[in-house]
């Protein structure tokens, strides 16, 4: 059967960071607190991501840099797991997450009075991402040409369409997904998609997933 | 000459391919990179790699050094020690001298390009002609300047403030200062001789020519002999765990000829190995990259127990080998090792002992770090991520409003 035909192909973009430090140094919980509420959304996005690019070998990946922080260097355990606990892939902007991690943190300051500082030399030093997004060779108008340039893109073309557009409007939702649906019609296939967990793959564990997804969808037509 | 088609084999394709959209993107832009020495030194090393890379991606780029005496270059070595937190100052005739030479350059150079990328202190008065020319600059700091001495660095901090940029190496040496802050790691050339891949013959006979011995797991520090790198508290970690393994432990640092705390440092070292067979103490000229490249792949676990540490190529190095690595928390270690996943952060010599017991009873955990290290080297401290990474800066001198760019 031949492929349906999109009237826009999807254009693969990658996402690639240069790395910013701020100049602001936490020592403790009641600092980091403090620091997080005020700076831009660029640096919650870098201190809750930045580990996926940097790590994308790894699974499970380590947690977040403040659950990583809180748990190795202020070796507040409690805190530092409850951290890690909370569901990046649920929150579908930054603000929301910047409050969900806020929220944790006064409520365990509202607890314990008693504080552990970091030694020096080992404080939570914020930082942020500047993301560029360029538009790469690849580009595909049907589900075949879209499985061939999956199986080419790099991994943070692949970073960019799952975990960054998640956090761009259409709100909570990759942009594969979104043009397999509303391109293709491909409604089972983008929902799919939709509800892997990306946060628990490696790159190439997702890629894997998702080039396996559309295949199992291709059998049907053949 | 080597070229960026070299690395594919190693990277991937799809780095080089990000390498090219990036060159591109910066539509003809030029560079120019200037610094104070064209041979020896890490800078000096790095842009005779990088230079000829940039120019093949289409990225027009001229390296350049200012030209100063031995008096300028003894007062830049007073700035560079300042920059360590050394408290000696400078005299006011010293600062002119250093304001002389710039100057003197000014005259001589050519800025034309529409980037100037000026590194480290010694020509950083250039920028005086920023305004002039209305290009950009930027001034990248590849000195550990956690602590610096408050009157130099405040000096300097005049004419950094100037710039459109700069940058540094790791978040702990970043400043409070008016201009943006980039943080790039420095990398390692997977191609050089310290990092090639060798074959077991070429490993098994600098063995035999440097005379250690292969019949028991060999536990390796590389460093010079400096009570910062502690390697007495290697000693005594490692003495520790010799009541429940079997294992030699191997300190290999650079000559010391020319530095007085370094032969006291190496006595120390020798006092506190006693008589022990089972460590050895190696001392190689700093041109013995093949060798240190063999040790570092012959070794069962790599230490670098620190107690202060600028980025610490050296774990970068022993990383990129597939080495567990064992280091202390300090510096740029921890943007390295992530302690459990890519290698162990230690704080003390207890810590250390614990780990490497651990590992050497665990070589399954210990392969697992190694991967995982490699892994990690090979996306975030190659050469090819610096760069990435510079494309990436220059790019953002056009963009400075924003922090997500669409391109």
């Amino acid at each position: 059967m031949p492929f349906i035909k999109a009237e826009a192909p999807f254009i693969f973009k990658t996402q690639l960071s240069l790395v910013e430090t701020m100049g602001l140094k936490a020592r403790d919980l009641v600092e980091l607190n403090y620091y997080l509420k005020e700076v831009p959304e660029s640096s919650v996005y870098h201190h809750t991501h930045h580990f996926l690019q940097q790590h994308q070998y790894l699974t499970p990946e380590p947690p977040n840099d403040f659950a990583y922080w809180i748990a190795n260097v202020l070796q507040e355990d409690e805190m530092g797991e409850k951290i890690a606990a909370i569901d990046t892939v649920q929150f579908g902007t930054l603000e929301a997450l910047r409050g969900a991690l806020v929220g944790a943190i006064e409520e365990y300051l509202a607890k314990h009075k008693a504080l552990r500082k970091a030694p020096e030399g080992e404080e939570f030093h914020f930082m942020k991402s500047i993301r560029f997004i360029l538009p790469t060779v690849y580009s595909a108008s049907d589900l075949g040409e879209f499985l061939d340039c999956l199986t080419h893109i790099s991994p943070s073309c692949l970073y960019n369409h799952i975990f960054g557009a998640r956090l761009r409007p259409p709100l909570g939702e990759s942009d594969f997904s979104n043009w397999l649906k509303n391109s293709l019609g491909e409604t089972e296939l983008a929902g799919k998609i939709e509800r892997l967990d990306p946060y628990t793959y490696t790159m190439e564990g997702l890629r894997k997933k998702i080039i396996h997804l559309i295949e199992k969808r291709l059998e049907r037509d053949r | 000459m080597i070229q960026l088609a070299d690395y594919e084999q190693i990277v991937g394709p799809q780095v080089l391919e990000e390498l090219k959209i990036l060159s591109k993107s910066l539509n003809g832009r030029k560079v120019l990179h200037v610094n104070s020495t064209a041979v020896g030194g890490g800078v000096a090393e790095i842009l005779s790699r990088m230079v000829p890379l940039l120019n093949e991606l289409g990225v027009e780029t001229r390296w350049e050094v200012v030209k100063g005496g031995e008096a300028f270059y003894a007062v830049t070595k007073k700035i560079h020690n300042a920059l360590h937190g050394n408290e000696d100052g400078l005299s006011e005739q010293e600062y002119q001298t250093f304001l002389d030479v710039q100057e003197e350059n000014i005259k001589t150079m050519k800025f034309g390009e529409d980037i100037v990328f000026i590194h480290d202190p010694q020509p950083i008065g250039l920028i005086k002609l920023r305004k002039k020319l209305g290009n950009k600059w930027i001034w990248r700091c590849h000195v550990d300047v956690s602590k610096p001495n408050p009157g130099v660095w405040n000096f300097l901090k005049t004419f950094v403030e100037q710039y459109d940029k700069s940058v540094f190496s790791a978040p702990q040496f970043s400043q409070k200062l008016s201009i943006p802050q980039a943080l790039i790691c420095p990398s390692i050339d997977p191609l050089s001789e310290k990092n090639r891949e060798m074959t077991k013959e070429e490993i098994n006979s600098i063995m035999r020519r440097l005379k250690i011995p292969l019949d028991k797991p060999l536990v390796t520090q590389v460093s010079r002999f400096d009570r910062l790198k502690d390697p007495v508290g290697v000693i005594k970690a490692f003495k520790k765990v010799q009541k429940y393994s079997e294992a030699r432990l191997l300190l290999v640092g650079g000559t010391a000829d020319d530095d007085p705390e370094g032969t006291e440092v190496l006595l120390e070292t020798k006092e506190a190995a006693g008589n022990d067979p089972d460590i050895i103490i190696l001392s190689l000229p700093p041109t013995s990259h093949i060798e240190i490249n063999a040790i570092q792949r012959v070794s069962t676990i790599i230490l670098q127990k620190s107690l202060k540490e600028g980025f610490g190529l050296t774990i970068t190095e022993a990383l990129w080998k597939g080495k567990p690595v064992i280091a202390g928390a300090v510096g740029g270690i921890p943007l390295q090792v992530t302690h459990k996943y890519s290698g162990i952060l230690t704080h003390s010599i207890d810590g250390t002992a614990y780990w490497l017991k651990q590992l050497l009873q665990d070589p399954a955990f210990a392969k697992k770090l190694g991967e995982n290290g490699r892994a990690h080297v090979r996306q975030n401290f190659l050469l090819t991520r610096h760069i990435r990474d510079y494309l990436l800066l220059f790019l953002s001198l056009y963009h400075t409003e924003e922090d997500l760019i669409n391109l």
